[in-house]
Formats: structure tokens, C-alpha cells, sequence
């Protein structure tokens, strides 16, 4: 196994140890923690794998958050919502996969996000599923207090963000990450050897899908309370495009660290500027986008010190 | 000699821009045939339209005695029709060897990414790139691209091999190697079709040549036959050459 | 509601659809960058048009005059000093340093005008016309035609001008049109002003008829993207023509789905027109 591999690993041991030190407060931002990691590394499949710039992760977040709240309100224990949630967003988006990649660049940008938006107005319409823009009560999942229900929502996030990880080293290591490298470097050569690009990029999108779905699910059940504009915000599309940009794409590792970097700053924020933070957020993104586009990967003493040289 | 490649009256064209018109054309297994024509002349519409990047609009394309005029680019690729690229489309970020392993996976189902790149090997040695094995492609320089492509091309066991200007900016040198290597493989078995422009290597490796102007076949014929013919040599050279000819004669 | 009454309210909203959307698709088509500020710039023109009446009473259709030059500097500027930085980067970069832009601007306009809606109200109100039985309110029909002639001086800028042939030029070849001796940068800085004077103008006029919030930024943006997938990307008639289809699907589908679902309607559409015609209704012809 790679070395980075082994790493990421350790860190997500380590994160599963907070409990043990942190209360209630450590538990939530663990669980968010937790949360972004898993968008951020499933978008990793398609965005920074396949280099197709998805903006869609908020309608697979939003698809499995209402899934599961149904679900939940017709009497479904939890693992089944959040587990059929997972399957159907995988196989809705893989099938939804083969008409929209054949667009490239913009057209697949705008068509991502256009998904969105279509999902938010479905759910927005379809009242009495869904509530509409009332949102959706979601029935408290058990009986047990604060602090239990705090860990137990921790470790439901963790053990996804832990199978959200295996998946992508997999995919990583295997004739199908290859394949998506293939495309994302040349799609006319790719499908010119032999490889069937529809198919593949299909199955990433799918992957890139069923694991937000299912975050979508334990975030519903974790809040008790969702609402369209919240769980479609298009925040969630690119809040794990800037955790990736920053971890610097591709690599399992730096994506989860961007993630978890993102988190601590988007902490700073909420707490000091309250009124601002969308503005410092998007100061942020601007920031890092002009002055470090390669991630803080190239603020790694090697580099630095050769950017000196170049000086 | 049978008969591995057929096209019959196969058109094409790009929002009023004729590409192809009414081809027909029949490859047979083992020969060595040379496409030629004019710049803009169709030759490589026509490796796309038989490839399916660029199915023909009308026309029928069969190929060892499947239909294939509207097949995916990915299916003729199993079915063991390869190509270079006029211009190379290497995978940049790979090393040459993944670059290969890239065809040798993909074209065969079933294959694994660790016998890919043990074969992807011996292609790189065969066309002598073994030492830039694990270069990324984007450092190697154009002639050993050119080699990369054929490997990679070679990598996918094919039984028909379009070789699309593979000499075109090569020093002498180069060429020269270039054009034993083709002869090995025609030695090999492997039918090639060859687009080329340059007239010596044409003559010297192929047994036949079709020669494409404006979309359309003008000739086809042992190649002694098809350059004397004034049709072709109108075509290929424009009529200042043929003229100027005439005059000495 | 009859069919003229609902084919002369589609034609009206077309129009201001179209105006939404030209220097939308003018940005995307030359600099071949999605403008996520768009929307924003929209909205901070309708507060224009708001400010100067409540203030100095002149009327949204001379705030025109006042919104162009201000807000053409300001896209000029933002494209010279921030985009033009990331102008060759992959779609992912730019859109995504567009939407950070975005969220600062938006904030600001939180801040200092609250996220409550407000609305222009013109004193004495204008009225409405009728004909027959088709009834025009004077507001909408002014915001129209004026709309109509935004555009009408942008197709004859693109079209006469010197400026106008380089825009075109770059948007059709840009390597050509620097073998040709065009300035490319300061043609995307002079077409990024454009696009936003364009935005900050069609919300002066949105001002006229629509209540005006910060968080309404995000429906003009929608509706810009919409327009130039259907109408087809970079020219002033696919604007015009995007525009007419969308307010003719949204009529038509909210009197037969109910008004809920228009917008659910035109991003399906948008979807379908990608998949199946992403040239758009007039093909990719380029900027006249
Ligand atoms: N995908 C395409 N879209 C539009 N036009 C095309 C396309 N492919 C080829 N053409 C046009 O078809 C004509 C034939 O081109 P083609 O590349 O087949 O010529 P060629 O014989 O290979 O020439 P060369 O010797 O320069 O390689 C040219 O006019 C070319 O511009
Ligand atoms: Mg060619």
C-alpha cells in the first residue's frame, strides 16, 4: 500500500480517538469533520481522478438527507434509510453519469449545478412528501441523552468517512482509477486504447455520489430538522472543491487534510465574524486560489525552498 | 490474400465540408498499404470514420466480416483495429511505460494493470524507448513520442495498424529506423495501413497505395502503377509539376 | 389567462430574460470564464436605481446612465487585477474564484442593506395599458423596451465599432486575433466591464418591476444560465431567443403545472438542451 495511504489511516485512527478526550462541542465539529472529509474525497473521484468539475455534490447530499427523512418518518431504522439512500444515489447518478458526461468543461459545470437546482425545486414542490419549504421533522432516532446521541452520530459519521477512504484507495489502486487518470489526461486517446470511458466515468460519478448520499442521511438524522435551502445549499458543491484545491488534488491524503484544514478555519470564522463569514469565506477561496493553486502541498519546505532558488 | 477490411461507398462531412465521398476501398490481411494524398485530402477522416470517432454518414464499414460502421471507438479498439495519432496524444502525466500499459489494459478485457505493464515492457524495448521507461511522456522528445504511439499501438495486439504520419518530423535518422521497425512488423503479420507523405518510404515499404484527393479515391494499384498515373501525380504534386514534365518530355 | 395575454407577458419577460442575460453569456463566450458574480451585480444595480429615487428622486430609466460607466469600471478592474491572474486555468478555478468573489459581494450587500426585500415604488405609479383584453402595467412595458434597447446597443457596438470587431474577433479566434495585432488582455478586461455594465444596467431595470434583496441574486444567475443554454452561448440574437423560449416554457408551464414548478421546468430544459442541442436554439455562431 502506498505510504500516504498508511498515513491517512493513522489520521483517521487519531480522529476516531476524540471522544476520549473532547465533550460535546469536540463531537460536533468531529462529525462535521467527518462530514466534509467524505464530500471532499468523494468528489475526489470525479473532479480530481477523472478531472470532470462537478458542482453537483450538494444535490447528492440534499437526495440522501431527504431519502433517509422519509424514510425515517415512515418507520425505517436508521442503517436501512441511510444504507438505501447510498444504493439508490448510486445507481440514480450513475445512470443520470452516462447523459451528462458526454458534456465537457462549462457545459458539465453548469450541468452539475443545474441538478441541483432542479433536485431543490422537486423537493421544494413535492409537499406532501417532503414538507416543502416548511422542511421536514425528522423523528429523533432514540431515547438516550445529550451526550450519547452526540457520540453515536460521531462514530455513525466516522464509519462512513473510514468506508468513503477505503473506496477511494481502492479506486485509487485499481484498472479503474488508472482508467479515470486515462480520461482525465486525454479522452480521445483513452477510449482509442480500448477504454470504455462512458462506462467509467459513469461508475466514478455513481462513487462520487453514494457516500455524500449517505452523510445526506446521518446529517438528517443528526439535525432532526432539514429544510431545501439548506441541505441543497450549492455551498456544499463547492465547499469540497476549495477543501480539495487546498489538500492539492488528487491524492486521498491532501484531500482530507484540505478538509479538515477547511473546517478549523471555517471555525475561526463562524466564532469571530459572525456577520462575515461568507465573506471571509469567499475571500479565502479567492486567496487561495490566486496565490497558492496547487494546494498548500507547494507550501511543503522542498518546494518553498526551490521557489527561493528561483528567485 | 483474404480480404480483413472492407469500406463501400462510405461518405463524410463536417457541416458542408464533403471529407469523404463515396470510398470504397478493401484492405487485405498481411499487405502493406500506403494512403496518400494531399494535405486536406481526407486520409485521416478516414482512419477516424473506420476508428468510429467520425462515423460515416453513409457507407458501409465492415471488418473482418463484422459491420462496424457504427461501432464505438473503444469496441473497434478490442476488436484489434489500432492507430497512431498524426498528433501524438500521449498521456502526459504517465510515464512512457504506463503509457503503454494504458493500451495493453484496456484493449484486452480481463487483463490485469500488473501483466499491462509487464507487456507494456517488451513494447517499450521493442521500439527502443526501454530506457525512458519511467520518463513521464511529456519530457520525451517528438521522435521518441512517435515511437511511444507505435508502441502503444502495438501494445493493443492489433490485426489491422493505421500508422498516420508517423515519420512526419523525424530527421533522416529517424526515418530510417522508423521504417525498419515498419518492416519488421509487416514481416510480423500485422496488416498495416500507412499514411505517409514521404514518397521514398512509401516505395519502399508498401505493396499497394490508394491515393485520396478532395475525399475521393483516385487510384489504387501496385505502387509503380498508381505514381506514373497523371491523375495522381496532378493531384499530389499540382499542375506546375505536371506541366513542367511535359515540357522536358 | 388567455393565450394573447400569456404570449404578450412571455414577450415582456422574454425581453428583460434576454437583458438578464447578455453580459452573462458576452463574459462566457469571449473570456470563456462562468461569471458566478453576475447575479450579484444585478442586484447591486437594482440598489442603484433604488438609492438614486429614494434619494434624488430620478427616475430608473436615467439611473441607466449613471450604472453603465460605474459599473463597467469595476468589471474592468476586477478582471485586470483578479481574473486575468487565473484567465488560462482550468473551468474548476475560474468558476470557483468567481464564486468566492460572489459570496464576498453578497455579503457586503447583506451588510449594508439587509437581506429584507424592498421595493421601487414609482410615485404617482404608472398605471397599466390595455388592448383588447391584454393588460400591460406602464412599468414592465418601459423596463421592456428599454431592455430591448440595451441590446439593441450592444449587437450595434459589437457590430460597428472598433472595439466591438476585436471583442467578436477574440471570441471567434483568439490566437488569430493576436496574430493580428489584438490586444487580448485589455479585450477581456474591456469585455468583463461590458458584461457587468450590461448586469448592473439590467438591474436598474429590474428595480422597476422586481422586489430587491441580496438573496434574490441567485434566481438571476439561474435564469442567465438558462437563457444562454437555450438561446445558445455568445451572440446577441441566441440571448434574445434563449430569453423568449424560457418566459414561453415558464408561462405555459405555470399555467398548466401551476407557478411552482416554472423554475423546476427551465433547469429541466436546461438539462435537456445540453444533453441533446448544447449549441443552443441559434447554434454557436459567435458574437454577430
Ligand atoms: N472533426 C472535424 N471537424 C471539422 N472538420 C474536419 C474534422 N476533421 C477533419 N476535418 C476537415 O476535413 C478535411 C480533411 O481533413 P483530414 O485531416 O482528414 O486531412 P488529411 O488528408 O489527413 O490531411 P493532412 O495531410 O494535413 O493530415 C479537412 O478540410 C479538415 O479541416
Ligand atoms: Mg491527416
Amino acid at each position: 500500500m502506498r505510504k500516504s495511504n498508511i498515513v491517512l489511516l493513522i489520521l483517521l485512527a487519531v480522529v476516531a480517538a476524540l471522544p476520549l478526550v473532547g465533550g460535546p462541542y469536540a463531537l460536533r465539529l468531529g462529525t462535521i469533520a467527518c462530514m466534509y472529509a467524505i464530500l471532499a474525497l468523494s468528489w475526489n473521484v470525479v473532479g480530481g481522478f477523472a478531472g470532470y468539475p462537478s458542482f453537483a455534490t450538494a444535490a447528492f447530499f440534499g437526495f440522501g438527507a431527504y431519502t433517509t427523512g422519509v424514510l425515517l418518518g415512515k418507520g425505517l431504522p436508521l442503517w436501512l434509510g441511510v444504507v438505501i439512500s447510498a444504493v439508490a444515489a448510486l445507481l440514480v447518478t450513475a445512470a443520470l453519469g452516462a447523459a451528462l458526461l458526454r458534456l465537457r468543461g462549462h457545459y458539465f459545470a453548469i450541468a452539475s449545478l443545474s441538478l441541483v437546482e432542479v433536485l431543490r425545486e422537486l423537493v421544494n414542490n413535492a409537499t406532501d412528501l417532503t414538507g416543502g419549504g416548511m422542511g421536514l421533522n425528522i423523528p429523533l432516532v432514540s431515547g438516550f441523552g445529550v451526550l450519547a446521541e452526540a457520540m453515536f452520530f460521531f462514530y455513525a459519521m466516522w464509519i462512513l468517512l473510514l468506508l468513503t477512504a477505503l473506496m477511494v484507495m481502492a479506486v485509487a489502486g485499481s484498472k479503474l482509477g488508472f482508467g479515470l487518470a486515462c480520461i482525465r489526461q486525454n479522452e480521445t486517446a483513452s477510449s482509442m486504447v480500448g477504454l470504455n470511458t462512458t462506462l467509467y466515468k459513469s461508475i466514478a460519478f455513481g462513487l462520487s455520489a453514494c457516500f455524500v448520499s449517505a452523510a445526506g442521511g446521518v446529517y438528517a438524522a443528526w439535525v432532526h430538522y432539514i429544510d431545501p435551502s439548506d441541505v441543497f445549499d450549492i455551498l456544499y458543491s463547492v465547499k469540497p472543491i476549495v477543501m480539495a484545491l487546498m489538500g492539492g488534488l488528487g491524492s486521498p491524503l491532501g484531500v482530507a487534510c484540505g478538509a479538515f484544514l477547511y473546517l478549523g478555519l471555517e471555525e475561526v470564522v463562524w466564532r469571530n465574524y459572525i456577520q462575515f463569514h461568507t465573506g471571509v469565506l469567499g475571500l479565502i477561496i479567492v486567496l487561495l486560489l490566486l496565490f497558492l493553486p496547487h494546494g498548500l502541498i507547494s507550501l511543503r519546505p522542498a518546494n518553498l525552498w526551490r521557489r527561493v532558488k528561483h528567485v | 490474400m483474404s480480404e480483413i477490411l472492407r469500406l463501400e461507398n462510405v461518405s463524410r462531412h463536417f457541416s458542408g465540408l464533403q471529407a469523404l465521398r463515396d470510398v470504397t476501398l478493401a484492405v487485405n490481411g498481411g499487405e502493406v498499404l500506403g494512403l496518400i494524398g494531399p494535405n486536406g485530402a481526407g486520409k485521416t477522416t478516414l482512419v477516424n470514420t473506420i476508428c468510429g470517432v467520425t462515423p460515416a454518414n453513409s457507407g458501409k464499414v465492415s471488418f473482418d466480416g463484422k459491420d462496424i460502421t457504427r461501432i464505438k471507438t473503444y469496441q473497434a479498439a478490442r476488436l484489434g483495429l489500432s492507430r497512431t495519432f498524426q498528433i501524438v496524444q500521449p498521456f502526459a502525466e504517465f510515464t512512457a511505460l504506463d503509457n503503454v500499459a494504458a493500451a495493453a489494459l484496456f484493449s484486452q478485457p480481463g487483463q490485469s494493470l500488473n501483466t499491462a505493464r509487464e507487456q507494456a515492457m517488451a513494447h517499450l524495448v521493442y521500439v527502443g524507448l526501454e530506457l525512458q521507461a519511467n520518463q513521464s511522456a511529456a519530457t520525451l522528445t517528438l521522435a521518441m513520442r512517435k515511437r511511444l504511439e507505435l508502441a502503444k499501438a502495438l501494445a493493443m495486439k492489433p490485426k489491422l495498424l493505421f500508422l498516420d504520419e508517423v515519420n512526419a518530423g523525424l530527421n533522416s535518422a529517424e526515418v530510417e529506423r522508423a521504417t525498419k521497425l515498419i518492416h519488421e512488423l509487416a514481416a510480423g503479420g500485422i496488416t498495416i495501413v500507412m499514411i505517409e507523405h514521404l514518397m521514398k518510404v512509401v516505395l519502399n515499404v508498401c505493396t499497394r497505395i490508394a491515393v485520396l484527393h478532395n475525399g475521393a479515391l483516385i487510384a489504387d494499384g501496385a505502387p509503380r502503377e498508381v505514381i506514373e498515373n497523371p491523375a495522381v501525380v496532378e493531384a499530389y504534386l499540382g499542375q506546375q509539376y505536371t506541366k513542367r514534365n511535359a515540357g522536358r518530355g | 389567462m388567455h393565450a394573447a395575454q400569456i404570449l404578450v407577458n412571455a414577450v415582456v419577460l422574454g425581453c428583460l430574460y434576454a437583458c438578464i442575460a447578455i453580459g452573462f453569456s458576452l463574459v462566457w463566450g469571449v473570456l470563456n470564464v462562468i461569471n458566478l458574480i453576475h447575479g450579484s451585480f444585478i442586484v447591486l444595480g437594482a440598489y442603484l436605481a433604488f438609492g438614486l429615487y429614494n434619494a434624488l428622486h430620478i427616475s430608473p430609466w436615467y439611473s441607466v446612465a449613471v450604472a453603465a460607466p460605474l459599473f463597467f469600471v469595476l468589471g474592468y478592474l476586477l478582471q485586470r487585477l483578479l481574473l486575468n491572474r487565473v484567465i488560462t486555468a482550468p473551468v474548476l478555478v475560474t468558476l470557483t474564484l468567481t464564486f468566492g468573489l460572489d459570496l464576498i459581494l453578497n455579503n457586503a450587500m447583506i451588510y449594508f442593506f439587509k437581506a429584507d426585500y424592498r421595493k421601487l415604488m414609482l410615485t404617482p405609479s404608472l398605471g397599466s395599458v390595455s388592448i383588447f383584453d391584454v393588460v400591460v402595467p406602464v412599468d414592465r412595458l418601459i423596463a421592456t423596451v428599454s431592455a430591448l434597447a440595451l441590446t439593441g446597443v450592444l449587437y450595434l457596438l459589437l457590430r460597428r465599432s472598433r472595439v466591438g470587431r476585436a471583442i467578436v474577433a477574440v471570441r471567434l479566434d483568439r490566437d488569430a486575433a493576436v496574430l493580428m495585432g489584438v490586444d487580448v488582455k485589455s479585450i477581456y478586461a474591456i469585455a468583463f466591464g461590458l458584461g457587468a455594465a450590461l448586469a448592473g444596467c439590467a438591474g436598474v431595470l429590474m428595480a422597476l418591476i422586481f422586489p430587491i434583496s441580496p438573496l434574490t441574486s441567485s434566481g438571476y444567475l439561474g435564469k442567465a444560465f438558462v437563457v444562454c443554454v437555450l438561446g445558445g452561448l455568445g451572440s446577441v440574437s441566441g440571448a434574445l431567443a434563449g430569453g423568449l423560449l424560457l418566459a414561453l416554457v415558464e408561462g405555459i408551464g405555470s399555467t398548466f403545472f401551476g407557478p411552482a414548478h416554472a423554475t423546476t421546468l427551465s433547469f429541466i430544459l436546461l438539462i435537456i438542451f445540453l444533453i441533446l442541442r448544447p449549441q443552443g436554439l441559434l447554434g454557436r455562431k459567435g458574437f454577430e
